[in-house]
């Protein structure tokens, strides 16, 4: 039963993946950036979403969202205006190298404010609280909020991508820029919106985060590890293949947590690279 | 008819032939390093040449081949973990495990590499991340190197290297010194032959140069397995001088990578003076910044951003594009006209 009941606690953390990795899909897709400050983006928002709780007292993380979300929104606007618009183009190391430079920024300077002490978000009654599935696996309310947050977040996506202007315009640009800007859009506006989403998915992804686990200014990295290996596992350019991808890797961890508790991220890894090995594309790569 | 205008295809320059015996002044200079140096200087001048030696490599992948890594902590800590291994359960001279280290570091490097080259662009780089993590893990899964908390060389070992501390310090250094030569001369050796020249060809036209004939998975290939177990030599080097490992020090992203790749874009990457260029300012700054902590991560991280994008080539493709210096060329020039004689300005071809 113990092994039922890790796979059922894998898939839904695989939801918390999945919102890590729909971040980085989406701008992927747009315009071929991999961010590599991704991880980091999201300890970002987990950090804001602490400073929030700590202006206006005891209140249910989900409710700093509310400002969260719209403050990543925005820093992901300025930083595509800023500085990733500049490093678009056919070489890909500017962009590369540029969100790697991020990164180190961010966590050196979250690691000044904050110190390396590890934080968590308070959720009080809702941490624990949890109803039975079947005897002996109880499903905890936190992880399925985190899981349907998920596929809410991917529905909302998709709804985005195909069915209105904003989405037109992303996938106009990622066809093809040239003409995409002939026929009057601007790319780097259009661009900037695009992260502007990515960060806002972020910014929820981060409020889990911090809600589920600690962290600590040097948490970033492995969820954008997570996230990529989800992205790859579910194939490139497929939003609900990543929301596979995820539960893959959440469900390789927790069995291997199982196995031996200190096989868990490795287990997760190694899935990763078998998929690699076996099903390069992935395991449901893009339908058009 | 007129007879074809005589030329001749050189790679040296007056500049670069100065260098060269400026270079080998230079060597000279410091494999004589005990005679004039504190036991401090020299345990600097081994870091500044493993960071040389490293940025050196990784510039082999990035900037001439077009394979970005942030993995090659993986290579680096493997080859540190293959000499503690191998001198302490194998009972061979220390110094001998670093060329071993260095084969074992190219062995890995072929599954690792067939397996992450199935990555493109910029998933490789993440990729390539991965690996790193699964070394970490792995290793510290190890208990018999001491697990996730790490080991100490043991001292009867750490005695087999020389007799004296002195002596002992010294063969380390003269081992990084041999090894820096050894990389800075493969990387140069690689890119003057026919292969270098294919790989440049790729970095620029992945497409042209498939047309020409040139196989471009075998020979990105190639230069991964030859930097990976460069790499794994270094790394068995380092370990060396600190006698300590852990799996969190050996697989460390913070110092094998982010530092390396910020020497090498601060130096200019895509040049083969970047690295040297980027070392030397990496250790002024962090000679004279070294007590602001993690500011110091902070300041270069936007110094490298800023570079990127205001100059992408570095400090020395600064140089090289202000004055037309090359201290190592690569490139061939095309001289019309040599043959008749001096006096005519050599031609940049195209």
């Amino acid at each position: 039963m113990e092994w039922i009941n890790a796979i059922v606690q894998g898939v839904l953390l695989g939801g918390l993946y999945a919102m890590f990795a729909t971040g980085l899909s989406l701008i992927f897709g747009v315009m071929r950036l991999v961010n590599i400050a991704h991880g980091d983006l999201i300890v970002l928002a987990a950090y804001l979403g602490l400073v929030v709780l700590e202006v206006t007292g005891p209140l249910n993380p989900l409710a700093t969202l509310a400002l969260v979300v719209p403050v990543m929104a925005l820093i992901g606007y300025v930083l595509q205006r800023g500085i990733f618009n500049f490093t678009l183009g056919k070489d890909i190391l500017p962009p590369l190298l540029v969100s790697f430079g991020l990164s180190i920024i961010l966590q050196n300077s979250l690691l000044e404010i904050f110190t390396a002490d590890s934080r968590r978000l308070t959720a009080g009654a809702l941490e624990v609280a949890s109803f039975p599935m079947v005897e002996g696996v109880d499903i905890g309310v936190l992880p399925l909020m985190m899981f349907l947050t998920a596929m809410g977040v991917i529905a909302l996506l998709q709804f985005v991508f195909y069915r209105t202007a904003m989405g037109r315009a992303f996938r106009a640009t990622s066809d093809d820029p040239e003409v995409a800007r002939m026929m009057g859009l601007n790319n780097r506006h259009v661009f900037a919106l695009a992260m502007a989403l990515s960060m806002a998915v972020v910014a929820v992804a981060g409020i889990f985060l911090a809600m589920r686990t600690n962290f600590d200014p040097a948490s970033g990295p492995a969820r954008l590890i997570f996230g990529f290996e989800a992205v790859i596992i579910g194939g490139l350019g497929n939003l609900w293949g990543t929301l596979a991808g995820g539960v893959v890797v959440g469900v390789a961890q927790t069995v291997g947590a199982q196995i031996n508790p200190g096989w868990q991220q490795l287990a997760g890894h190694v899935v990763f690279l078998i998929v690699l090995a076996v099903r390069p594309r992935g395991l449901f790569p893009r339908i058009l | 008819m007129t007879a074809p205008t005589p030329f001749e295809v050189s790679q040296a320059t007056r500049t670069s032939r100065v260098a060269g015996v400026i270079a080998i002044a230079a060597v000279a200079v410091l494999a004589a390093a005990p005679l004039w140096a504190g036991r401090a200087d020299m345990r600097l001048l081994s870091e500044i040449f493993t960071y040389l030696a490293l940025a050196s490599l990784w510039n082999l992948l990035a900037g001439f081949t077009g394979l970005v890594s942030v993995g090659q902590q993986a290579f680096v800590g493997f080859g540190g973990y293959m000499l503690f291994a191998i001198a302490t359960f194998g009972g061979i001279h220390p110094l001998a495990t670093v060329p071993i280290a260095g084969v074992l570091g190219a062995a890995v490097a072929v599954p690792v590499g067939i397996l992450i080259f199935r990555l493109s662009g910029a998933y490789f780089a993440i990729g390539t991340w991965v690996v790193a993590e699964v070394f970490r893990l792995v290793f510290a899964q190890i208990s018999t190197l001491g697990g996730g908390s790490g080991s100490s060389l043991p001292v009867a070992v750490v005695r087999s290297i020389a007799s004296g501390r002195d002596l002992r310090e010294w063969f380390t250094y003269w081992c990084a010194l041999v090894l820096v030569i050894g990389v800075l001369a493969l990387v140069y050796g690689l890119l003057s032959t026919r292969r270098g020249l294919a790989l440049t060809a790729i970095r620029d036209s992945e497409v042209a140069s498939e047309s020409l004939g040139i196989d471009i998975w075998r020979t990105k290939f190639l230069v991964y397995i030859v930097s990976g177990g460069a790499t794994a030599m270094i790394g068995a080097l380092i370990f060396l001088q600190k006698l300590r490992i852990s799996p969190d020090a050996a697989f460390s992203v913070n110092d094998w990578t982010a530092y390396v790749i910020f020497i090498t874009v601060i130096g200019g990457i895509g040049t083969i003076e970047g690295p040297i260029i980027g070392t030397i300012v990496f250790f002024m700054l962090r000679e004279t910044l070294a007590d602001l902590g993690s500011i110091y991560l902070l300041i270069l991280g936007l110094v490298a951003i800023l570079i990127m994008l205001k100059s992408p080539r570095g400090l020395w493709g600064f140089v090289v594009e202000r004055f037309g210096i090359e201290l190592f060329p690569v490139r061939r020039r095309v001289q019309v006209g040599a043959l008749q004689g001096e006096g005519k300005a050599p031609r940049e071809p195209g």
